[in-house]
């Protein structure tokens, strides 16, 4: 059964993002949330870590990505802008969730 | 009490909404405005996240408090250093934060742009050159 990972930590401040990724696995999928929603932004210092990623699905969550200025064009092709009812049916649909705070 | 005058600089190294570093710093300049120092902010690292352009809280129920910035020039809070690596860190350029400007009344009121963008080096600089700094 695959996991769900959540990020809330920047990727700038914290190894959060980085350590999940080192940890997830293929099949898995991970969303961003709060100020871990950077990490799906395009061209920043980090953004070759999420590319790099295979087989794992991204998610980042619209409204945390809206209250910070980010439209939804700034965010890595292949990223899945997902609402607050979508997160909910995500932790309900893996087997459970894994939360890098 | 002009030669009292002290020059405080405020580093802003925090994005916003996630903890409340900005909205704290905020609160801290606004009062220290009232004390006619010399006053600065600088963004830094994910501070520069705190005054990009267009947010809007509504969906995460928490305030948007961005639109303040943009009253700093009236409390004479002009010097707004932005560092210009840690805006290409992060995908940003200059057109991606909010336009702050101040009226200058030296100058028959003229609008002038708060936001300097410095390099790393420059910012340096700055921080040699202040009295006291407060970090967020």
């Amino acid at each position: 059964m695959s996991e769900l990972h959540t990020v809330n930590k920047s990727p700038f401040e914290k190894s959060s993002f980085a350590s999940c990724l080192e940890h997830v696995l293929e099949g898995s999928a991970v969303l961003l949330y709060e100020d871990g929603i950077y990490a799906a932004t395009k061209g920043t210092a980090v953004e070759g870590k999420l590319k790099s990623a295979q087989g794992v699905k991204f998610y980042v969550l619209g409204p945390d990505l809206k209250a910070r200025g980010l439209g939804e064009d700034r965010v890595i092709d292949g990223v899945e802008i997902v609402d607050y009812e979508a997160f909910v049916d995500l932790a309900a649909e893996h087997s459970k969730v894994v939360a890098w705070v | 009490m002009s030669e009292a005058i002290k020059k405080f600089l405020y580093l802003n190294r925090r994005a916003p909404y996630g903890t409340i570093y900005a909205w704290e710093s905020l609160e801290v300049v606004l009062i220290g405005a009232a004390f006619d120092q010399d006053v600065s902010l600088a963004f830094l690292d994910d501070g520069v996240y705190q005054i990009v352009k267009g947010q809007d809280t509504a969906a995460i129920e928490m305030k948007n408090f961005s639109p303040t910035y943009a009253a700093l020039g009236d409390y004479d809070v002009t010097k707004l250093y932005v560092e210009k690596e840690s805006l290409e860190e992060r995908g940003l350029t200059i057109d991606d934060l909010m336009d702050l400007k101040w009226e200058d009344e030296d100058e028959d009121w003229a609008e002038k742009d708060s936001i300097k963008v410095v390099s790393r080096f420059e910012l340096a600089r700055i921080m040699e050159g202040q009295d006291v700094v407060f970090s967020f």
